[in-house]
């Protein structure tokens, strides 16, 4: 209840709603743009567009699509990926590696002061290879069930339930 | 609809995630306000993954705010000038859209407007036709219920008229009603008599045959129920009912003698 209201306010263009929004949000935006562009300058700007974005467009969001942090995820993640398919992005990003989210949360040093922190990076160090990989696609980076489902070369009802399964795996660990 | 089953299919998860369908995810949406432990699952695997991504921030997000914020309070008031132009393009596009719309809805009511001011005009027309109708079938009523007061009054006394040389098939009916000196005559089984020519009522006294006029019948056409009803104060001995030529004649002409009846006797 209290996050539609702050939604409705901030479709109102209510700063402080909006703000509020962004302290909910920000961390978690954050992490998905550093982990498509790796890089803490570009992904400090993309986190400024992202949420500008958002401000602007806020009429546009509505609850019957779908949950207000997936809106602003896909936003997130839109905009990460335009960056990187930008020109300067390629030339000075030439030999940008492929690891996985979990290499950054392993390797996380700012995430020490964090509750949870180090209950995540435990997960995510004992977290199977095909669990890191479903995440990876269908949250960090967007990809569709089907895409997904191509890319890992796994059948599609099988994303679906491995999906399910490494969530329910992180639902215990950080106990929710 | 199982709703553990739909918990445990894996689709909320992808709800959280974006990638399912519009459609996919307005069904999930519907649901969430329909039951509980589904909205309950959403909110908890979505805490789940904003705990997850929010680990691989690199830095304190929070101290981006302020640069964010900036922007946002500044764009609202740079944003309107730029913003005039696209704004004014819009608007004419919709007031077109808006005129022609409207343009269509004016032509569309101005013709079912006429059309159905036709459509009134028909009515009122009809209504005058029945009007007439129902006039006309008030006063066959009135006449209808003369007859039957006639044909039971015990008074009356019903004479028929036979055909005659000139009309075999011909027949007529007099019901007198000597109380009050009229007779209803039924020329029902009369031919249209030819143009130019009336029937004329007579009044007979047999011995010697003398007749007396009771009168043209000159509305015979236009008369549904062929019932007329006309003066006698006659000691009529029989009636007769000749053709003679428009207005009457002084005397029948017995060559024309349509039908002929006399009087019972009274005993």
């Amino acid at each position: 209840m209290q996050l539609d209201l702050l939604v409705t306010k901030f479709q109102d263009k209510d700063e402080k709603a909006f703000e509020t929004l962004y302290n909910m949000y920000s961390d978690s935006m954050h992490g998905v743009i550093y982990n498509i562009v790796r890089d803490h300058d570009i992904a400090q700007e993309v986190m400024q567009d992202v949420f500008i974005k958002a401000w602007n467009n806020a009429s546009t969001y509505s609850s019957k699509k779908g949950r207000f942090f997936t809106w602003i995820l896909n936003i997130a993640r839109n905009a990460a990926i335009d960056q990187t398919r930008s020109k300067n992005f390629k030339k000075a990003k030439q030999n940008l590696n492929s690891d996985f989210f979990v290499d950054i949360i392993e390797s996380n040093e700012s995430l020490d002061n964090q509750t949870d922190a180090i209950g995540i990076k435990g997960f995510v160090s004992k977290l199977a290879a095909k669990c890191k990989e479903v995440i990876e696609l269908l949250y960090f980076k967007g990809y569709t069930q089907k895409e997904a489902s191509e890319t890992l070369e796994m059948p599609i009802g099988t994303i679906k339930t491995r999906n399910r399964k490494c969530i329910s795996e992180l639902r215990n660990m950080l106990e929710v | 609809m199982d709703i553990k089953e739909y918990i445990a299919s894996g689709i909320l998860e992808l709800y959280v995630a974006g990638t399912l369908s519009e459609e996919e995810s307005k069904e999930v949406y519907r649901l969430t306000l329909k039951h509980p432990e589904v909205l309950d699952e959403v909110l908890k695997i979505e805490a789940a993954i904003i705990k997850l991504t929010a680990a691989a921030s690199p830095s304190d997000s929070k101290l981006l705010y302020p640069s964010i914020k900036e922007k946002i309070t500044t764009d609202t008031t740079k944003v309107i000038p730029l913003d005039t132009k696209p704004n004014k393009q819009w608007f004419t596009y919709v007031s077109w859209a808006a005129s022609i719309v409207f343009a269509a809805g004016f032509l569309w009511f101005a013709n079912d407007n006429s059309q159905l001011k036709e459509q009134i005009r028909i009515a009122d027309i009809d209504k005058e036709l029945l009007e007439v109708q129902i006039e006309k079938g008030n006063s066959s009523l009135t006449e209808a219920k003369k007859l039957i007061s006639v044909l039971r009054d015990k008074d009356i006394i019903a004479v028929p008229l036979a055909g005659q040389a000139v009309a075999p098939e011909a027949y007529a009916k007099v019901f007198w009603d000597k109380k009050s000196n009229s007779i209803v005559l039924d020329v029902q089984g009369l031919p249209e008599p030819p143009k130019g020519k009336v029937y004329q009522v007579w009044s007979l006294k047999l011995n010697p045959l003398t007749p007396t006029s009771l009168g043209v019948i000159a509305d015979f056409s236009t008369d549904e129920n062929k019932l007329f009803t006309i003066e006698n104060a006659n000691a009529s001995e029989a009636f007769g009912i000749t053709l003679e030529p428009e207005g009457g004649s002084e005397s029948p002409t017995l060559e024309q003698l349509y039908t002929l009846g006399a009087v019972a006797s009274t005993p």
